[in-house]
């Protein structure tokens, strides 16, 4: 047998004794502590980059050289105005790996631990957001990458797509949190990945990512036309393009906070008081 | 800042309730500082419920507790300072390694970066886990999960652990390991809440046990005091031929007046005695009867039998 698969009695009443309760961690140094323990994750399974790095490459490929003649009749054409709109499309849909990962928590008991922790609550959600955000910087660089390659030329510069991507980043992050809030209320990681597609798919399709909401019907572009995916291509997009007017920021900025006033409270609340 | 208190834990009448349904039906606890206290009863008896409450989890929904003096519905911060949980379900992060677990955990609690890892590779060591420390923990046995769950409530000594089923499931020389770590918790001057469905458990190790079915504590005290609240002993009757059973079950409830207890063999009887001479007149009547007896015993009962006489009602 191992000697050392052993416990030793003497080094576990010296591990018990001698070490004395330190002061608990500040929000900054709690929010750090469980972003690294995001990137470990990241570590022991670099696959989970797949989607960050290969689905946006496939989307790009395949909205541009798929819809490109039909929709537009010249694929570089079409190319300038789809690409803020897949990659609204494509950072959107990654947006619920912290929603997942808590929900995998409860699931697994990791969570009451974390309750029990002498920590600001909501570090352990921002921790986890804070790799979200390099994920969606990650799949924004790829896929801009590649666009130029295939022919985009944004005409408001890279300090245009920087910003573009920042306010994507903002808006996303601020979406995550309904996607926390389901996670303290669903039941598996399967039906939280349902829910959250079913919500973004319909409103990703019904904006104005892929098509002119001028040349949809009546009813339909009134919807188009409130539905904050829009507010958000359109913010992207005319950032990208140098035309975006200071009232496209701030309708994203406005849409966020309301995201963030309504359900970073009722995740904490629910966080407080899972049964 | 210690609140003058002379219990660790101190319940009464703790009732939650999920739906219609009573989990927990008015419990009253007082826990000795220092001791360990077991918690004894089968599958779906409560006790999960009630450590969450104790552990202020779960909000109780009639009742009330305190832990050191604090109350778990209000001063959930006073309380969780002092506490730890290792719960029925691992509560580590199976994707990380086991060092990674400790040393998040120690960063969390407070610990500075290189305090934390020092902490982490002591506990590893002192739990025999300094080989595995860089496996991530879904790769680690049983025994080795659940040594790693109890490093990581122990990062900072807590003043009162609970451990929730802490051998459940676990082979014996992982399970007398745990028991170490539990006898070197309370030398070290932490007390300990366990639950357990395993009687021989809370007997090695309990100063006191609670015996818990149904919501309801059906017995309480020290397993000597449960061992004799169910009588003052136990008649142990092995015979040489099974097919005397039926004559035997007679002459005994005859001359003793008691039930004769369910047993997995045949040749063995078990029934609760008053005294002695009582049955050394039982074991005459039996040799009259002409029922060959190979073993014939006295003695205390084990607290498997008190639990089915408890529950028997
Ligand atoms: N969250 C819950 N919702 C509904 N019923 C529950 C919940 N948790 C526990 N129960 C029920 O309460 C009873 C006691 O459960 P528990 O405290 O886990 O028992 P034990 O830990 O003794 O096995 C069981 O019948 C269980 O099904
Ligand atoms: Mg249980």
């Amino acid at each position: 047998m191992n000697k050392r698969d052993v416990i030793d009695n003497q080094q576990l009443h010296a591990a018990l004794t001698t070490n004395k309760r330190p002061t608990p961690p500040n929000p900054l140094n709690a929010v750090f502590t469980f972003a690294w323990r995001a990137l470990l994750k990241v570590k022991h399974q670099p696959e989970q980059l797949l989607d960050v790095a290969a689905l946006p490459i496939l989307f790009l490929l395949m909205f541009t050289y798929l819809f490109g003649g039909a929709i537009a009749g010249s694929t570089k054409e079409y190319l300038q105005f789809i690409l803020p709109g897949i990659l609204v499309q494509t950072v959107t849909q990654i947006t619920m790996y912290t929603g997942m990962e808590l929900n995998k928590d409860i699931q697994k008991g990791f969570f009451d631990r974390q309750r029990t922790l002498p920590i600001w609550l909501p570090s352990s959600l921002i921790g986890a957001l804070l790799v979200d955000s390099l994920r969606y910087i990650i799949a924004s660089t790829v896929m801009v990458s590649f666009a130029l390659i295939l022919g985009f030329r944004p005409q408001g510069g890279i300090i245009g797509v920087g910003l573009a991507v920042a306010l994507l980043i903002i808006f996303c992050f601020s979406l995550s949190w309904i996607w926390n809030t389901l996670a303290l209320i669903m039941r598996s990681e399967q039906t939280l990945m349902m829910t959250s597609m079913m919500v973004i798919f319909p409103l990703t399709f019904l904006s104005s990512a892929f098509v002119d909401p001028s040349t949809m019907p009546r009813f339909l572009e009134g919807f188009v036309k409130i539905n904050p995916i829009s507010l958000l291509v359109d913010a992207v997009r005319g950032l990208m393009h140098g035309i975006a007017s200071g009232q496209d920021v701030l309708w994203v900025l406005l849409s966020s906070a309301i995201l963030i006033v309504i359900f970073a409270p009722l995740t904490m609340y629910l966080y407080r008081n899972k049964k | 800042m210690v609140r003058a208190a002379d219990y660790a834990i101190e319940a009464h009448g703790l009732v939650k309730k999920f739906g219609d349904f009573t989990a927990v039906d008015g419990i009253d606890l007082m826990i000795e500082q220092g001791s360990i206290f077991g918690f004894l009863g089968p599958n779906g008896a409560g006790k999960t419920t009630t450590v969450r409450m104790l552990a202020t989890l779960l909000k109780p929904d009639g009742g009330n507790a305190t832990v050191f003096g604090y109350d778990v519905s209000t001063e959930t911060k006073e309380v969780r300072q002092r506490i730890s949980l290792t719960g029925q379900y691992a509560s580590i992060d199976e994707e990380l390694s086991g060092i990674e677990n400790l040393v998040m955990i120690a960063r969390l609690m407070g610990y500075a970066r290189k305090d934390a890892r020092k902490r982490a590779e002591e506990l590893l060591a002192a739990f025999g886990l300094t080989e595995a420390a860089k496996k991530q923990v879904k790769n680690y046995s049983g025994g080795m999960r659940r040594r790693l769950d109890i490093a990581a409530s122990i990062v900072v000594t807590p003043d009162l652990l609970f451990l929730d089923e802490p051998t459940t499931g676990l082979d014996p020389r992982s399970r007398n390991q745990v028991w170490d770590v539990v006898r070197a918790l309370t030398k070290a001057g932490t007390t300990v809440l366990l639950t357990t469905q395993y009687l021989e458990e809370a007997d090695q190790l309990a100063d006191r046990i609670a015996v818990i079915n149904k919501g309801k504590i059906i017995a309480e005290g020290t397993a000597s005091e449960l061992k004799s609240s169910v009588g003052t002993g136990m008649l142990h009757v092995r015979l040489v031929n099974s097919s005397d059973r039926e004559k035997a079950e007679t002459v005994l409830s005859k001359r003793l007046g008691t039930v004769i207890y369910e047993s997995s063999r045949d040749s063995e009887l078990r029934t609760k005695v008053e005294n002695a001479s009582v049955a050394t007149q039982a074991l005459a009547d039996l040799e009259q009867a002409g029922v060959m007896v190979a073993e014939f015993s006295l003695g205390q009962p084990s607290l498997d039998e008190v639990f089915l006489a408890l529950t028997a009602e």
